[in-house]
């Protein structure tokens, strides 16, 4: 896959731009803060709808415009599709595909597949867990886009049940909390257990390929390995705070008798599962667990008014052998661990459709500066595999010259950004 | 802003729903230089429809009279209860002349974030009604989104022990139209729901 014409209008610090990208290796060279990052996150937002740098689309429209637009060549082999996509911040975005009629944002989602890496990517081992669950959430919808209906319903009903236990809490609780509740549980349990089975599913995919591309990055001998932390089990941090209520007594029967109507949503013997193997969990046991869970946490969660369960408050264990790598790694390591992190889900990609020229753009903004020569180079091997790289960086000597093609420089003329070829040598 | 009483309409116009400040001004300017006949039976619609049209004692849907047309019609299959949200499902049900029951609407959805609970829908009188076995099949066609599952789940769990069958409306894909034109969550419950032909 690849991008052949790139026009931004009023994107960031772009007033208008026009860009022609070559298949393989492609470098934005220029100073700190002309604007070569927000070239790699227009390419990673007409992929995703969403910015690696910022979570609503506002700062993406240059200062005092209402929207912006970003328009994109993109080839997968012989085909080509023209993408459009026009963000007007507080409304709804839109897009066009191949100057046909204007069509919903989320249409464009699945049509052009990047990997993107950044140096926010550090936050993937040192920031907190909401990093580490976006990237096999972000992983998961962009290979099977359905899935972020359910990712969206799931924080909707979380919202609900937060919302209830909130009522409870200032209400008191009677009979009809408790079946309203139990409905809650069963609502959080179905979308839950869709998520974390698509995590999950992630998490192995990537397992091996992080251990390879980390060997293959940094040629050492500890290997890389990822471990999911489930809220299910109730060892995980998410969990944990409230073990201490676990073993108490059960919640009194007070729920009338309604709650016991309903048979569990899977219907498992879920007492006899081993929480440890939860990867080899079906859909319906994850569910029956998640809603057992639900039911041995009430009272806590009746206490501080919050769903203590689910795959919200999950999260995912980065170690070399058995170190962690938060806390414990250089920064070279730890660099190469967020790296190795994104080659990795490039690779579940290329696994996940190997058909020709379908494989993801790969964008590695600033990347080079953070490494030894020696890792450069193992990364430039890596990179070079791609059927098109982007790659940005502040100076020409940080990047392997084996990558210096296509070198596009970038300035900034009275803070508007602009492009221009640079021929180099 | 505008003087006292075409501020006061654009205003009062503003907290209808659907209609931005944009809308109401709009609205409130065809009010004014429309002929005062006109909006003199527009605002005796409002007033008629605050004063007649109440809900009925026995289903929840707007009525004239104590009981709703639905309700006292002696036609209508009294073993079949169609469960609705609002009373404009009961029109859009209606529209269809295939359903030939009667009808119970809830006023809403289980929603705890606009502060809806079970208790302040119309699901205890529901109960009361099934109390005796001239029903025999409640119909749940609450909208199918989280709220309406909600809903819909609830009602399961309330009902499912008293022995009456439950049915909930099919969801999937549109009649007359493109399977490829499906949305993805839609076409995958079209497959969940699939029927079998033989």
């Amino acid at each position: 896959m690849r991008i052949s014409q790139l026009t931004l209008t009023d994107f960031r610090s772009y007033a208008q731009a026009q860009l022609t990208l070559q298949p393989g290796p492609n470098v934005l060279l220029g100073f700190n803060g002309v604007g070569k990052t927000n070239i790699a996150e227009a390419i990673g937002y007409l992929s995703t709808l969403s910015s690696h740098r910022v979570s609503q689309d506002g700062p993406l429209v240059r200062h005092g415009e209402q929207q912006a637009f970003i328009r994109a060549d993109a080839h997968r082999g012989t085909r080509q599709a023209l993408l459009e996509v026009e963000i007007n911040p507080g409304r709804s975005n839109r897009a066009r595909i191949n100057r046909g009629n204007p069509v919903r944002a989320t249409d464009v989602l699945g049509i052009l597949r990047t990997v993107l890496f950044a140096p926010e990517d550090l936050e993937l081992i040192k920031g907190s867990p909401t990093v580490r669950r976006r990237l096999l959430d972000d992983l998961a919808v962009q290979l099977r886009p359905v899935l972020g209906r359910v990712r969206l319903d799931y924080e909707k009903v979380l919202k609900q049940r937060n919302a209830l236990l909130k009522s409870i809490r200032h209400q008191g609780f009677t009979a009809t909390h408790e079946s309203t509740l139990a409905v809650w549980d069963h609502q959080l349990a179905e979308a839950g257990s869709h998520l974390l089975k698509a995590r999950l599913q992630m998490l192995s995919a990537l397992r091996p390929h992080v251990a390879t591309a980390y060997e293959q990055l940094s040629g050492s001998v500890r290997t890389a390995r990822v471990k999911y932390l489930s809220s299910l089990d109730g060892e995980a941090p998410g969990a944990r705070d409230s073990s201490a209520d676990a073993p108490g007594p059960a919640d009194p029967p007070d729920a009338d008798d309604l709650s016991t109507a309903l048979p569990d949503p899977g219907a498992a013997d879920v007492a006899s599962l081993d929480v440890s193997a939860l990867e080899s969990f079906s859909r319906e046991d994850l569910a029956a667990l998640m809603v057992q869970r639900l039911s041995a946490v009430r009272r806590e969660e009746r206490d501080r008014a919050i769903t203590l369960v689910g795959p919200h408050r999950d999260d995912i264990a980065f170690t070399l052998d058995e170190v962690p790598v938060k806390g414990f790694a250089s920064h070279g390591e730890t660099w190469s661990f967020a790296l190795a992190l994104r080659l990795a889900a490039y690779r579940v990609m290329v696994d996940d459709d190997p058909s020709e020229g379908a494989q993801p753009v790969l964008i590695l903004d600033d990347v080079f500066a953070e490494l030894d020569a020696r890792r450069r180079r193992r990364l430039a091997e890596l990179a070079a595999e791609a059927e098109q790289l982007i790659v940005t960086a502040a100076v020409d000597d940080d990047v392997p010259a084996s990558l210096m093609h296509n070198a596009l420089r970038v300035e900034s003329v009275d803070q508007i950004s602009q492009v221009t070829v640079h021929e180099r040598d | 802003m505008y003087e006292g009483a075409v501020q006061d309409l654009i205003d009062e116009l503003g907290r209808l729903p659907g209609i931005g400040p944009k809308s109401a001004q709009r609205v409130a300017f065809h009010i004014l230089e429309a002929d005062g006949e006109d909006m003199k039976r527009l605002a005796d619609a409002i007033t008629t429809v605050k004063e007649k049209v109440k809900f009925c004692a026995i289903c929840f849907n707007v009525s004239e009279e104590n009981t709703c047309r639905i309700c006292q019609d002696s036609r209508r299959d009294p073993s079949l209860l169609c469960v609705v949200e609002e009373s404009k499902d009961v029109m859009a049900i209606e529209r269809t002349r295939s359903f030939r029951g009667k009808y119970h609407v809830l006023g809403g959805s289980i929603n705890p974030i606009a502060g809806i609970g079970p208790d302040q829908l119309h699901i205890r009188e529901l109960l009361s009604r099934l109390s005796d076995d001239t029903i025999t099949e409640v119909i749940v066609a609450t909208d199918p989104n989280l709220e309406g599952e909600a809903t819909a789940t609830y009602l399961y769990r309330m009902l499912g022990s008293i022995g009456i069958k439950l049915t909930r409306l099919a969801s999937g894909l549109p009649v007359g139209g493109d399977l490829e034109y499906a949305d993805d969550v839609t076409l995958g419950r079209a497959f969940e729901g699939r029927t079998v032909m033989s």
